[in-house]
C-alpha cells in the first residue's frame, strides 16, 4: 500500500498546496475529467494523493484514514482540541493566513475589549431576558478563548456562512470567525475587539499519529519526509 | 472508554443503602434534562462539559451533568421540609483528555432541604460523609464562600461595582483583575481613558456607523453613562483590597484559618458575622465527631467549580493518588433554589445543602476495581 496525502480539493488553498510541493520536487496534479475529485503525485514513490474537503481532512487524520494532511490550524484545533494527541503539524506552509477574532458592530463605541464584552453581555441579558448571541462556526475554539478570559453571560449560535450577516439580520449580537484581511467585517459594519485574537491560523502539513504504517508505507513516508525537510 | 463495572454498582449500591438508612427519601431523575435550565444556570462552559442532544419535540436536550438539579427540582414541585433525599444514578461528563477519565460514572448523593438549622445540616451532611468514607486514607477539603461572599458584598465601593465583584466571584482571575482595577492599581482597558475624556466633555460620542442589531444606542448611552458614574468612584482603600486578597488565598487548618480571619476582620469588619457562623459551624462539626483540629480549609474552596455553592463546601481527596479527581464533593447551594424556584414561587429560597460520592472511585482505591 501507499502512503495517503489528504489535499484541499478546490481553490486557491489547493492551488497554493500544489506549489508548495512543487517547489520541494514532488509534482502532485489532479486527473481525470475536470468536475473529477482524483489526483496523481509524481516525483516520488508510494504516495497517493486524496483529494477531500478542507473540512473533512482533520477527521480522516484522527480516524487513522490519511497519514499526511494539508488544512487550517483552526479547523485542526477546533475538531480535534488543543494539545489533542492524533495528529502532528509537520510544517507552516506559509500561505491560507487567517485569524480567527470577535467582532461587534461598530456602532458599539462603548466596546473596544473583551472587558467591555463582559459587561455588556451583563447588562444586554438584564435588559432582554437572555444571553447576548455570538454567532460562530467555531465554537470550541471561542468558547474555551471566551471562558480563559472569563466571559459570562454570552451564548454562542452556529453559524456554516455569513456569519457577519447576522447581526443586521437580528440573529446575533456578536460574531466570532475567520478573517485575512478584515473587509467582510468593515463591509458589513464590524469591527474586531481589541488584543489577541481567538487563534491565528495558517494552511499546515499534519501528519496522523494513529494511521497504521506498513514498511514499505514507513519508507514513503520517510523519504517524503526527508524532501520536505 | 471507561464504563460503570459490577463492582462499582454494587458500592453505589451499598451506599445508596446506607443513606437510605439514615433516613433519605430516594428519587429519581431524567437522564435527559432540558438543556435550557443547564445553560441559563452555568452559561455555555457547561457546553464543554455535558452532552447535548436533540428532542424532535423538547428541543436540546442535556445528558444529565448531575443531580443537583433535578432534585431541587423535584423538591419545589411539591416537597415538604424539612426533607432529606437520596439518588444514584450515572452523570455523564465530557473529557478533553482522550479517555483517561471516565465521561459516564456513578454518583451517589445526599441532600438536605432544612430552612431552621442550616449549621446542623451542614455538619449532619460533612459527618455523614465522613464517616461512610472513613479508613480509605482521604483528606477532607473544606471552605466556606459565604465568607467570600460577605466580605464582596460590605466593601466600602458602589453597588454596581459590587454587583459585578460578585457576578465574577467563580472565576477567580477576573475576580481578581476586576479588584485590582477597582483599587486603582491597573491600568484601564483600552480605549477607556479616551472615551471617558470624550464624555466629561460632553461629547455624546455618535457613532456614524449604521445602528445594526438589537443592542440599542439606548443600552449603549445607558453603558457609557455607568462608566462615567464608576470613574467618579474613589478607589476601593489599598488595605481592604489587601485584606481581601489575603482572605481569598488562606490555607490552613480551620482553628488557624479562624484565627486569620479574625485579624482580617480587623480590615474587614463586615465579615465578623459570617465568621460568627463559620466558628459555630466548627463547634456543631465537632459536636458531630467531625475532629475539627486537624481539618483542612481553603477560603477559595470550591469556586472553581461548575456548581452554585454559596456556603460551606468540602470535597474528599485520595492522598496517595493525586491523578484521581475527588472522591466525594458537597456543599450548600441556597441562591441555586432560588434561581431555579424563581418562575414557580417568586424566588423563593430553600435552604439546601448536600453532596455526592463517585462509588467507582471508592472501588479503585480499595483495589478492587
Amino acid at each position: 500500500m501507499s502512503v495517503k496525502i489528504g489535499v484541499p480539493s478546490k481553490g486557491r488553498l489547493m492551488e497554493k498546496t500544489f506549489d508548495w510541493f512543487a517547489a520541494r520536487g514532488i509534482a502532485m496534479k489532479r486527473t481525470g475529467a475536470e468536475r473529477e475529485y482524483s489526483g496523481a503525485v509524481e516525483g516520488i514513490e508510494g504516495v497517493d494523493l486524496v483529494l477531500l474537503s478542507a473540512s473533512e481532512i482533520p477527521r480522516e487524520l484522527a480516524a487513522g484514514r490519511i497519514h499526511l494532511g494539508v488544512t487550517g490550524t483552526d479547523l485542526v484545533r477546533e475538531k480535534l482540541g488543543n494539545g489533542n494527541d492524533l495528529v502532528d503539524e509537520l510544517a507552516p506552509m506559509g500561505f491560507g493566513h487567517a485569524d480567527l477574532i470577535v467582532a461587534v458592530p461598530d456602532c458599539w463605541v462603548d466596546v473596544e475589549t473583551l472587558d467591555d464584552l463582559d459587561a455588556a453581555a451583563a447588562a444586554f441579558r438584564a435588559d432582554h431576558g437572555f444571553r447576548l448571541r455570538i454567532a460562530t462556526k467555531y465554537h470550541r475554539l471561542v468558547r474555551d478563548y471566551l471562558r480563559a478570559h472569563g466571559v459570562a453571560d454570552y451564548q454562542l449560535v452556529d453559524s456554516q456562512g455569513a456569519t457577519e450577516g447576522t447581526i443586521r439580520n437580528g440573529t446575533a449580537e456578536a460574531v466570532a470567525d475567520i478573517t485575512s484581511t478584515g473587509e467582510t467585517l468593515r463591509a458589513n459594519h464590524l469591527k474586531i475587539l481589541d488584543g489577541e485574537p481567538v487563534l491565528r491560523s495558517q494552511a499546515t502539513l499534519f501528519a496522523s499519529r494513529v494511521a497504521p504504517c506498513d514498511a514499505a508505507e514507513a519508507a514513503a513516508l520517510a523519504a517524503l519526509k526527508a524532501r520536505l525537510a | 472508554m471507561k464504563i460503570v463495572t459490577p463492582a462499582a454498582r454494587a458500592e453505589g449500591q451499598r451506599l445508596f443503602g446506607a443513606f437510605q438508612t439514615w433516613g433519605a427519601v430516594p428519587v429519581e431523575a431524567a437522564v435527559l434534562q432540558p438543556a435550557e435550565t443547564l445553560l441559563d444556570l452555568y452559561g455555555e462552559d457547561i457546553r464543554a462539559r455535558a452532552y447535548v442532544t436533540q428532542d424532535p419535540v423538547r428541543g436540546e436536550m442535556m445528558l444529565r451533568p448531575d443531580f443537583t438539579v433535578p432534585v431541587v427540582q423535584a423538591h419545589m414541585a411539591g416537597g415538604a421540609e424539612p426533607a432529606r433525599y437520596c439518588y444514584l444514578g450515572e452523570v455523564f461528563r465530557k473529557q478533553e483528555d482522550g479517555g483517561a477519565r471516565a465521561s459516564e460514572y456513578l454518583q451517589v448523593g445526599y441532600e438536605v432541604f432544612d430552612r431552621d438549622q442550616p449549621l446542623r445540616a451542614d455538619a449532619e451532611v460533612f459527618a455523614l460523609f465522613s464517616r461512610m468514607l472513613a479508613g480509605k486514607g482521604l483528606r477532607a477539603a473544606t471552605g466556606d464562600i459565604g465568607i467570600l461572599i460577605a466580605a464582596v458584598k460590605g466593601l466600602p465601593t458602589s453597588d454596581t461595582r459590587k454587583a459585578a465583584l460578585m457576578r465574577h466571584l467563580w472565576r477567580p482571575q477576573r475576580f481578581r483583575a476586576l479588584l485590582e482595577r477597582f483599587a486603582g492599581r491597573a491600568p484601564l482597558p483600552k480605549g477607556r481613558a479616551e472615551l471617558l475624556a470624550r464624555l466629561a466633555k460632553g461629547d455624546p460620542v455618535a457613532s456614524e456607523a449604521p445602528q445594526i442589531g438589537l443592542r440599542s444606542r439606548a443600552e449603549i448611552e445607558v453603558r457609557m453613562a455607568k462608566l462615567a458614574e464608576d470613574a467618579a468612584t474613589a478607589p476601593i482603600p489599598g488595605d481592604v483590597v489587601d485584606a481581601l486578597e489575603a482572605l481569598i488565598q488562606l490555607s490552613e487548618k480551620s482553628r488557624k484559618a479562624l484565627e486569620d480571619m479574625r485579624k482580617l476582620a480587623s480590615v474587614l469588619p463586615w465579615i465578623d458575622p459570617s465568621l460568627d457562623l463559620f466558628e459555630e459551624r466548627l463547634s456543631v462539626l465537632a459536636a458531630h465527631g467531625v475532629d475539627v483540629a486537624s481539618l483542612d480549609f481553603e477560603a477559595s474552596y470550591g469556586r472553581t467549580t461548575l456548581e452554585y455553592y454559596d456556603g460551606f463546601v468540602f470535597g474528599f481527596y485520595a492522598e496517595a493518588r493525586p491523578d484521581l479527581p475527588p472522591v466525594a464533593t458537597g456543599g450548600r447551594y441556597d441562591a441555586l433554589t432560588a434561581v431555579l424556584g424563581a418562575d414557580q414561587n417568586g424566588g423563593r429560597s430553600i435552604p439546601a445543602v448536600g453532596g455526592v460520592i463517585r462509588p467507582a472511585l471508592v472501588v479503585e482505591l480499595e483495589g478492587r476495581a
